[in-house]
């Protein structure tokens, strides 16, 4: 079936672009070509927000920031999950068509726009953060700046979900009933890490959030925008914590004897 | 279809419009007084302008330098706001910003820490001493994602992607507020027995901007529509620093920390041109030579701020001279040089790095510039509206009962220039008070019964984008009235100008009623902006008349017709209100008289 191509008015041909997007919702949808003139040092969201004001003003789009700080831009970019407001047009294969999906993991609202709120209800699930008392008088703490760096790293998180989509135990198997994903699996490192917490999350990492089905393929990490060491240094040292405290021969024996 | 039907109803005690800093703030307060809370956010939660934030929050906690203290931070606040601010207001600020910065360590917040394992404050600019708590340059994300992963266990009902449209009154009192959801488009109904707006700022109304495009200042329209009143509004601030290039990216804001980890600003002759204009009042406050100003960045206490940590609103003019005077940057800005400081420091690419590691990633991936070897081009972005509702300062009430505003919504704090910084210390202190005594005013009035008829008309009346079909393109009418407040209500105003500007303004208006959207209501950008327009126009119009108003130059208005200061000018704010025939009504007010004792902090920190 062709589908009928849009054009912005006047197209300078030496610099327009093909683009097919992706339009529909969760009754499903069609591919949808339209062509813009790019200049220089454009990146995707210029283009979608081109298109809106001069071809399709109902075209739906999620967008905040557009300088890579708020996370609310994810799609899928010719096939790879990316912020659009942090891909520049001269980033991608020039004279190709670039094609542009919403996040396929999570169910449609409308065109560009997916619903994520499962990613909020898990993370309503998760143990809130619990500090020891204050070491202070003024009700202050003492911590020092090579123990939280581990902690900062994962706070840069801006919460794209692009992690969440990339990753095959949510993609391909939809696990989202067992399985908190990397982003939550992140979240919860952070809060375990965190020098001043003293709740334990471990338990609920093995038995309620599905860590065991990570097999770090570190796809979560290879779409980071943030760049964040995310199988690396939050999944992993957490696998080893439920690890030490699960299946240790000697914690074990001790856990036994202490009836837990 | 019935009443009933049409709507979606919901009931709260406390409803709070906005989910930045100051709204998660407000409803975590009002949640902990045992009351029933709802947040509306426009966009998804924890996407809020907050996360931009990009230096710090101010509180004299006197981590860096033990001279700080509250008495200080209010003399530089109230400097800073060439003595417009309300005095109730900056001395809540300057002496609870601690309390709440310790607040939200408790809460999970990882601010950067001195080498002695406190929070580590960092210089800013109009800040005598170092002041800013923060994490690297993203502070507002830390911010708002405590806030919102506190908040979340506190009994909060967010409503996520949702927009309200009309605050409700009955008898002049609120009784909720009318709004839609983006997903369906359906309509809303939010009964509340006080409502607290925390919408932030209103700079997509110019078309440079570091704002997204929540900022159409919805919060602020909706205020002075339910007769409310607005003042200050002349008061807009342009952020010395945005960048310039690739066009794509103009307007994106560049962190104030640059330069308070030591960036300078030169012109294309290489010369740092803020050592040729120092203001009066800050004579006795600046580094005399280069060296001084390097001393100053690297904790010398005997050594005093370059000129580059002036306030904004004067950088932004001296910036705006260069570029004007032909000695800007290849795409009209300036420099802003913070490679330079590999002469003084060995590892500075990796300092850099650690320190603004946003700004690195931000030239880098957009611009194609490494900040650690190159100089950025910068000029300055619309960013911040000092004026908004006008409040009681010690419980952040209208003058409508019942409605409370906090946060950049508000007028106030900030008189006729904001410190950085001053903005997230704003936002918790305030979304505190206000969270407070809107929880006390729920507890104590009954509900008020909505309106059915100003429902209905409030609701056809955003509907009609969809029954013309022939109707103008709302994008169309934005990008001109963001052209318009930019070219005749920028940097630089006079009379002429803005006249100008409030016809094309009247003439936008009568447009307005004229758009109209295709497709259907079930997340539709088209109709989104259609209904975002008339809230553009009354800050516009408040900005302009406001801005006419005040014959004078002070703070963040220059008027290039009156260049000077006014003694008349220095008694009042300016006030905008809806009068009885729809027009706007724009009077004088004579400023919050100040206590003696606070008065003599200022006489003692001169």
């Amino acid at each position: 079936m062709s589908t009928p191509t849009i054009q912005s008015n006047p197209v300078d041909q030496s610099n327009a672009v093909q683009f097919r997007i992706w339009r529909g919702n969760k009754d499903g949808g069609e591919f949808v070509n339209y062509e813009v003139n790019v200049s220089e040092g454009m990146v995707l969201l210029d283009c979608v927000h081109r298109i809106q004001a001069e071809q399709a003003p109902d075209l739906a789009c999620r967008w905040n920031c557009k300088a890579g700080k708020c996370g609310s831009c994810s799609a899928e970019i010719n096939g790879k999950p990316s912020l659009m407001c942090m891909t520049r047009m001269d980033s991608l294969p020039p004279g190709k068509v670039v094609t542009v999906e919403p996040m396929r993991s999570f169910p449609s609202i409308r065109d560009l726009v997916t619903d994520v709120s499962w990613n909020f209800r898990v993370k309503k699930t998760i143990k809130p953060f619990k500090p020891r008392k204050p070491d202070n008088a003024d009700g202050s703490w003492t911590m020092f700046q090579q123990d939280i760096d581990r902690v900062q790293e994962f706070r840069k998180c801006i919460e794209c979900f692009l992690c969440q989509d990339v990753c095959h135990v949510i993609r391909d198997h939809h696990k989202e009933d067992e399985f908190i994903g990397p982003r939550f699996l992140m979240y919860t490192a952070a809060l375990e890490m965190h020098p001043l917490d003293t709740e334990d999350r471990v338990g609920d990492l093995k038995n309620r959030d599905g860590i065991g089905y990570c097999n770090i393929t570190k796809c979560c990490t290879k779409v980071c925008p943030e760049h964040i060491g995310i199988t690396d240094n939050a999944i992993i040292p957490m696998k080893e914590r439920v690890v030490d405290q699960f299946y240790d021969p000697v914690t074990r024996l001790f856990r036994m004897f202490k009836g837990k | 279809m019935s009443f009933s039907e049409q709507f979606i109803v919901h009931e709260h005690d406390v409803l709070v419009i906005g989910a930045g800093g100051a709204g998660l703030r407000a409803a975590i307060e009002a949640s902990a007084a045992g009351l029933k809370v709802g947040v509306i956010c426009k966009s998804l939660l924890g996407k809020a302008h907050t996360v931009m934030a990009e230096g710090g929050m101010a509180a004299a906690m006197g981590n860096v330098d033990d001279r700080d203290n509250w008495e200080v931070h209010f003399a530089d606040t109230m400097r800073g706001g060439q003595y417009l601010n309300n005095p109730i207001m900056v001395e809540h600020h300057a002496k609870e910003s601690p309390a709440r910065v310790l607040e939200l360590e408790s809460w999970g917040a990882v601010f950067d820490r001195t080498k002695e394992g406190k929070i580590l404050q960092r210089n800013f600019g109009g800040h005598r001493y170092p002041r800013l708590a923060h994490v690297g340059d993203r502070t507002g994300l830390e911010l708002i994602r405590t806030l919102q992963d506190h908040g979340i266990h506190k009994g909060m009902e967010v409503f996520m992607e949702m927009t309200v449209v009309s605050l409700l009154t009955t008898g002049g009192k609120i009784s909720g507020v009318l709004g839609y959801d983006r997903e369906r488009g359906r309509m809303r109904i939010w009964k509340a027995k006080a409502v607290i707006l925390a919408t932030g700022g209103i700079g997509k109304s110019f078309r440079i901007t570091s704002n997204s495009w929540e900022g159409t200042g919805d919060g602020h329209a909706l205020a002075y529509q339910a007769g409310a009143e607005l003042m200050d509004m002349e008061f807009v601030q342009f952020h010395p620093t945005g960048m310039v290039w690739p066009p794509s990216v103009r307007g994106i804001l560049v962190t104030e920390g640059v330069r308070g980890e030591g960036g300078v600003l030169r012109n294309n002759e290489g010369k740092r041109f803020m050592f040729d204009d120092i203001p009066e009042m800050y004579k006795n406050q600046v580094a005399t030579d280069e060296e001084e100003g390097w001393r100053y960045v690297c904790g010398d206490k005997n050594a005093l701020r370059p000129p580059e940590l002036l306030t904004r609103d004067h950088i932004a003019r001296c910036i705006n001279r260069e570029i004007k005077a032909g000695r800007g940057s290849p795409h009209g800005g300036v420099y802003l040089d913070i490679a330079w400081i590999k002469e003084k420091l060995p590892n500075s690419a990796e300092h850099i790095q650690r320190k603004l590691p946003s700004m690195y990633h931000q030239f880098k991936q957009l611009a194609g510039v490494d900040i650690t070897k190159e100089r950025m081009e910068v000029g300055p972005t619309t960013h911040y509206v000092m004026g908004g509702v006008a409040v009681d300062g010690d419980t952040q009430m209208s003058c409508v009962p019942g409605l409370f505003a906090a946060g950049e919504v508000t007028a106030g704090l900030h008189g006729a220039n904001r410190l950085g910084g001053n903005s997230l210390s704003d936002l918790v202190v305030f979304g505190k008070l206000a969270g407070e005594h809107a929880a006390k005013y729920a507890k104590n009035n009954a509900a008020v019964e909505v309106d059915q008829e100003q429902v209905l008309a409030h609701t056809n009346a955003i509907m009609e984008p969809f029954e013309r079909t022939t109707g103008e393109n709302p994008y169309g009418i934005q990008h001109e009235l963001q052209n318009t407040m930019q070219d005749l209500v920028g940097i630089v105003r006079t009379e002429t100008e803005m006249q100008q500007a409030l016809v094309k303004l009247d003439e936008y208006k009568a447009r307005v009623k004229n758009v109209s959207v295709i497709g259907h209501r079930e997340y539709n950008p088209g109709w989104h902006t259609a209904i975002d327009l008339p809230c553009m126009l009354v800050v516009s119009e408040s900005i302009t008349r406001a801005a006419l108003e005040r014959k004078e130059s002070r703070g963040a208005q220059f008027r290039d017709d009156y260049p000077d200061k006014s003694a008349e000018c220095a008694t009042f704010n300016v006030v905008s209100k809806k009068a009885a025939d729809g027009s706007m009504q724009v009077t004088r007010r004579s400023i919050v008289p100040i206590r003696a004792d606070l008065k003599a902090v200022i006489e003692k920190m001169k």
